[in-house]
């Protein structure tokens, strides 16, 4: 009954031309409002999410001050917390993830797009994404149970024993092959974000006018060149966008990262031995910390962390900028 | 990133309560490590009378602050308050039942419970001292037993947990460096070592790398088939984790003269005793507000006192003492409702 009402509706308020430019406007106002407070309701959870952790982190940052986030110490026993191995762990191995996953990401993107035979497309752009959608908690338990002990047995005994006699690198990689530590979140981490880096910068790599490369093509460019020359300046910006995705998902990478990393709160040169990331204290910590002050520097990590998120995001829009206004 | 909000509005809910399921007339929170046998005495408490338990093992911690919260009508811990503290918030304890924590090894060549461990060695190995299995000091201890050039490997837990206060509260009972240097809490600053999470992942990782000892729950030891040690106890002689060594150990103990049976069972004298034992505690409020889920919950625990002994021996856990249980339901009495009658009758 209701639905047959509808299109005879309009008809009738076609009566008169104002009152249907009346109608219009009202709904298009509507609308306006609807999608502004959808968009409010982010600010207002994005501004509820800081102000309760602001709260929150206070007595953490009234007892220690701002040593808290130079201070590596974290004693739950004496009450003395300091953010320092956290945040080093946090940023280290996701620059190292990004390091690896970086590079291969984009190979694969190009070949996927420039070089890889129609056939073997689809599988490749299935495989990719079939791997953003594992759960973390799967690569910690793979990470933990096959991983580790294999990279105990083979990769980490290989550094060891390679960069043993090599100044700097000897402590890059000193200590016994444990199998889990930095160096292993950080390989499960670049495993992690590669899909997103890929899956981006084939799609933004896809947009490029297919007359663009064929001109290069055509004046004799080989294919990575015209990759460098043409590719990747017309789809910078997705790609870097890719970038950022992929790092925001290993700077606050939680199950994963907590299986695998050794949990110590410590900061050691060499990237073998056992670490911890802000996402991965928090995880341990939380439900067994007793205290104000305990719970509170917990708080305060959460805090860091959206911090650090919001600086690498600046500066990634920073070096965006830079690079419109030279290349113009 | 989206990982923190998350687990801010779990710790928000466990810290405002979380909602009580309603199938549950009784209503129960905290440490993990008894939270095995707790859901085996649900199970056959719901087949034989109907009731059911909610209990959710959120951590001793977390079951301090739930029932400080009253939230529940019973917290649960496995570090023991001390009166004080019990006053503070009039609250009740008492420990339901024995457990011990064992430290698991992963050597080439040793077979379980060949290896002997004294206390101050084992706290030397976790602070990083001793570096290496051939180290003199566990050679004195196993004359005859073929130590590995190996390094150590210490895997402790990296949450939070009341598995790491009795192990570390052993450890500063017996090594006074480990006690000014670390101390004894749920959560300690390690000198040495890697994380894992939970019993199983300290268990995991030591099965999994060479030269390793961590520590876990005897019953996961167990389970897991892991190579244990001996311990040398107070006595000086060297004793297997079993059963009747945590007997023993609890045997020995001051449980009427300690507020709220809070005793430690930790390097108790006697030649049998295990010397990192524990007993797993209840915390319930004197005056609560709803007197008749208290009650409901004192009939659980006698029933699981009464019944429950041998699905506890299934499980690798110890029923406490006969004394001790007489005890304890004496000191029910304490839990009155608002016109000071006792909530539950113990019927004995």
């Amino acid at each position: 009954m209701a639905e047959a009402a509808i299109p005879t509706a309009p008809v009738i308020t076609f009566s008169t031309r104002a009152q249907a430019l009346d109608r219009l406007r009202r709904s298009d106002a509507i609308f306006h409002v609807l999608t502004r407070a959808a968009a409010m309701t982010l600010l207002a959870i994005l501004g509820g999410v800081i102000v309760s952790l602001f709260i929150g982190s206070l007595p953490a940052f009234n007892a220690f001050g701002f040593n808290f986030v130079f201070e590596e110490r974290w004693n739950p026993v004496t009450e003395r917390f300091g953010a320092l191995a956290p945040i080093y762990g946090t940023v280290i191995t996701s620059f190292i993830a990004m390091l690896i996953a970086v590079p291969i990401g984009l190979m694969i993107a190009l070949f996927l797009t420039e070089l890889c035979p129609m056939w073997l497309r689809r599988p490749l752009g299935i495989a990719i994404e079939l791997l953003a959608g594992i759960p973390s908690i799967i690569y910690g338990i793979w990470g933990l149970f096959l991983f580790a002990p294999f990279l105990q047995s083979t990769l980490q005994p290989l550094l060891i024993a390679t960069f043993g006699n090599v100044p700097f690198l000897s402590s890059l990689f000193e200590g016994p092959p444990y199998g889990i530590g930095v160096l292993t979140a950080s390989l499960i981490l670049a495993i992690m974000v590669l899909p997103f880096i890929t899956s981006i910068s084939r799609d933004v790599f896809e947009a490029v006018p297919p007359v663009l490369k064929e001109a290069a093509y055509g004046i004799g460019c080989t294919t990575w060149e015209v990759f460098r020359n043409v590719v990747l300046p017309y789809t910078r910006v997705g790609v870097i966008g890719g970038f950022m995705l992929g790092l925001g998902r290993a700077l606050g990478e939680t199950m994963a990262v907590t299986f695998v990393i050794g949990n110590a709160h410590k900061i050691s040169a060499s990237i073998l031995a056992p670490g911890t990331t802000i996402s991965a204290t928090i995880a341990n910590e939380f439900t067994e910390a007793v205290g104000d002050i305990y719970t509170s520097s917990l708080i305060a990590l959460g805090l860091i962390l959206f911090v650090i998120t919001f600086i690498v995001l600046a500066i990634a829009r920073y070096l965006l900028a830079r690079i419109e206004r030279r290349i113009g | 990133m989206r990982f923190i909000p998350a687990i801010v509005t779990c710790g928000v809910l466990a810290a405002t309560g979380l909602s009580p399921v309603n199938a549950a007339d009784i209503s129960g929170a905290g440490a993990t490590f008894p939270y095995p046998i707790y859901a085996k005495w649900a199970d056959a408490y719901k087949k034989e009378t109907g009731s059911s338990l909610n209990y959710q093992s959120i951590g001793s911690g977390g079951g301090i602050k739930q029932i400080q919260a009253k939230t529940v009508a019973f917290g649960a811990t496995d570090m023991p308050l001390s009166g004080p503290e019990l006053n503070k918030d009039g609250l009740t304890q008492f420990p339901t039942v024995l457990g011990g924590v064992v430290p698991v090894i992963n050597i080439e060549g040793v077979k379980p419970g060949e290896l002997t461990l004294d206390g101050a060695t084992l706290a030397r190995m976790f602070m990083g001292q001793i570096k290496t299995w051939n180290d003199p000091a566990i050679a004195k201890l196993n004359p005859g037993v073929k130590l590995p050039t190996q390094a150590v490997v210490v895997v402790h837990r990296s949450d939070g947990s009341g598995t790491t206060f009795v192990f570390t509260d052993y450890l500063s009972k017996v090594h006074a460096d480990w006690k000014t240097k670390v101390g004894a809490s749920t959560a300690v600053e390690w000198p040495a070592g890697l994380g894992a999470k939970g019993n199983e992942g300290v268990a995991n990782n030591v099965a999994q790398t060479k030269g390793a000892i961590g520590y876990v729950e005897y019953a996961y030891a167990k389970q897991t088939k892991l190579n244990y040690t001996k311990m040398v106890n107070l006595d000086g002689k060297a004793v297997a984790p079993t059963s009747a060594s945590f007997t023993a150990a609890a045997a020995n103990a001051n449980w009427e003269g300690t507020p709220g049976f809070g005793v430690i069972l930790t390097n108790q004298s006697g030649p049998e005793s295990w010397p990192i034992a524990a007993a797993t505690f209840i915390l319930m409020h004197k005056k609560p507000q709803k007197p008749a889920d208290s009650a409901e919950a004192l009939k659980f625990f006698t029933w699981a006192y009464t019944k429950g002994g041998k699905m506890a021996e299934d499980l690798d856990f110890v029923p406490m003492p006969e004394k001790v249980v007489g005890a304890v339901q004496k000191s029910w009495a304490e839990i009155k409702d608002d016109k000071g009658q006792p909530v539950f009758a113990a019927s004995k």
